[in-house]
């Protein structure tokens, strides 16, 4: 069995998988509770500036993830 | 060094491009389907994106080698008539499986296609079966789970941290989400599989004596599997995004967020630790994972089931094709044999078009809930006979039970617009597939 499969390639590809691919979503989740959660936003709508700050940095990282991975496919890295 | 066959060289490259076009349209369901159905993109815009960005991935691609399934079969046997059967084989088997509305992999199929034509013209010993068990029927098992372990961890954590988030909020922020998500995947699709098409013709032309062996990919064989690839996007095969999209779970756009982007992220990183998995199976897994993941989701095994059974026969099916092809080729010898492949298959694809006329699905209904009226036949029907009474969707089709009996639409309360969507106004192409 093992001549057919390739355990380790496949390890890599689910751990890998769970960081990026469970990872970002996670992020962007994170940011959208930030920003618009339960208790985001105080009695006149305004969501406080750490809040508003901790919801950019989650966008802004899935963001340099997506064009990380463009860069890697036009590099044709696979 | 001169062309021979200039006219065989010909039919090959045509039948590698028709493959390029049907590997569009079988695939634009993997990016697109879950954006389709949350409504994330309109179907239009969803297809008309899509193709834009497997255009570009085309392009993108740099490495083209000249190869068809290597590592599979034994590349000395691979003939120009070889190849031909084999790209045959998976047409063939790429427009049967859209018929049905199951998503299947393309580079399967091809392979398929070619290991059929390989055992016709050099019998068992001309394929290479530890590397087809590895690389091929193995990979096939194991995508669709890693797939489902990624795309359910990605979205029940989703679905736990916006659980207080307004549901409006949530499908508003995640439709961007998607939208980038699915992007990717199609980026990276243009890239992977144009790529494969450019390598084969590049191989036709070499075999040919068309270009010197040490070519690189000509120019105009990188446009036109770019157009090809993008054109079968934007046909969008309508049947298989509605199957992926509405069958097998119902989708919001959390949902289709977590799916895609495990999709990408499981694609990209497949390729990059050299253990390719199929686009296909990794997009199915993803969307059945973002069932399991999500609280009071339910996921339609039985659909599942039967695209699992598609996966395991597409290489052995579209290997009967392709060596039935390989014969014919050898039967009726030379020049004639080829044509005659040719003309059988556009004989072939013109039936199947005609025979998917009899129930259009198009970017007008794609969207609507799989019942008997629009329904798919056998695959979707028994599904929803099995379970009548789910949720949202059995309350709202239930008055439509008495319907189903007769197969053409009763009028009901879509009927109308279905009507109007598969008889005129639009581009006729554009609007089936």
């Amino acid at each position: 069995m093992t001549q057919f499969v390739e355990w380790d390639a496949l390890a890599n590809i689910l751990v890998f998988g769970i960081l990026v691919g469970a990872g970002l979503p996670t992020l962007f989740a994170v940011g959208v509770r930030l920003l618009a959660g339960h208790g985001a936003a105080d009695a006149e709508g305004h969501v406080s500036r750490p809040r508003l700050v901790g919801a950019y940095v989650c966008f802004g990282l899935v963001v340099l993830a997506i064009l990380g991975a463009v860069a890697y496919i036009a590099a044709g890295g696979h | 060094m001169g062309v021979t066959e200039p006219l065989l060289l010909a039919v090959v490259v045509a039948t590698a491009l028709a493959f390029d076009f049907t590997n569009g349209f079988h695939d634009t369901g993997n990016a697109m389907a879950t954006s389709i159905a949350t409504r994330a993109l309109k179907p239009k815009a969803a297809v008309i994106l899509s193709a834009s960005l497997n255009m570009a991935g085309a392009f993108l691609s740099l490495t083209v080698a000249a190869t068809i399934a290597t590592g599979i079969v034994d590349s000395g046997v691979v003939t120009l008539a070889v190849v031909l059967a084999g790209l045959a084989g998976g047409i063939v088997w790429n427009l049967i499986t859209w018929l049905f509305g199951l998503p299947s992999s393309s580079s399967h199929a091809l392979i398929g296609g070619v290991v059929g034509a390989v055992l016709a013209a050099a019998g068992t010993e001309g394929v290479l079966w530890s590397g087809l068990t590895s690389k091929v029927l193995i990979p096939a098992l194991v995508a669709p789970v890693v797939a489902i372990l990624v795309g359910t961890i990605a979205t029940w954590l989703v679905a736990r941290i916006t659980r207080d988030v307004p549901q409006d909020t949530n499908d508003k922020a995640f439709r961007w989400g998607q939208i980038g998500s699915a992007s990717l995947v199609s980026l990276a699709h243009g890239t992977n599989d144009a790529q494969k098409s450019m390598g084969i013709i590049l191989l036709a032309l070499i075999a040919g004596g068309a270009v010197p062996a040490d070519s690189g990919v000509p120019f105009w064989v990188i446009v036109s599997c770019a157009l090809a690839m993008a054109l079968g996007t934007y046909m969008g095969g309508w049947r298989v995004i509605r199957t992926l999209g509405k069958g097998l779970v119902e989708l919001e756009s959390r949902q289709g967020m977590a799916a895609e982007t495990s999709s990408a992220a499981v694609i990209l990183l497949s390729s990059h630790f050299g253990y390719s998995l199929s686009t296909t199976h990794v997009a199915t897994g993803s969307i059945l994972g973002s069932g399991v993941g999500m609280k009071g989701a339910s996921v339609r095994w039985s659909v599942a089931g039967r695209m699992f059974a598609a996966w395991l026969i597409t290489v052995p099916s579209a290997a009967i094709v392709g060596a039935v092809f390989y014969w014919i080729d050898t039967v009726i010898g030379g020049v004639a044999g080829s044509y005659t492949v040719f003309g059988l298959l556009i004989v072939i694809a013109f039936l199947i078009y005609l025979w998917s006329r009899r129930k259009p699905i198009n970017s007008k209904n794609v969207n609507d809930n799989l019942g008997p009226r629009t329904g798919l036949r056998g695959v979707h029907r028994r599904v929803r006979l099995r379970a009548p009474s789910r949720g949202d969707e059995g309350q709202a089709q239930a008055p439509e039970k008495g319907a189903e009996a007769p197969p053409p639409p009763a009028a009901g309360g879509g009927g109308p617009d279905r009507e109007r969507g598969s008889r005129g106004g639009g581009p006729r192409t554009g609007d089936y597939s």
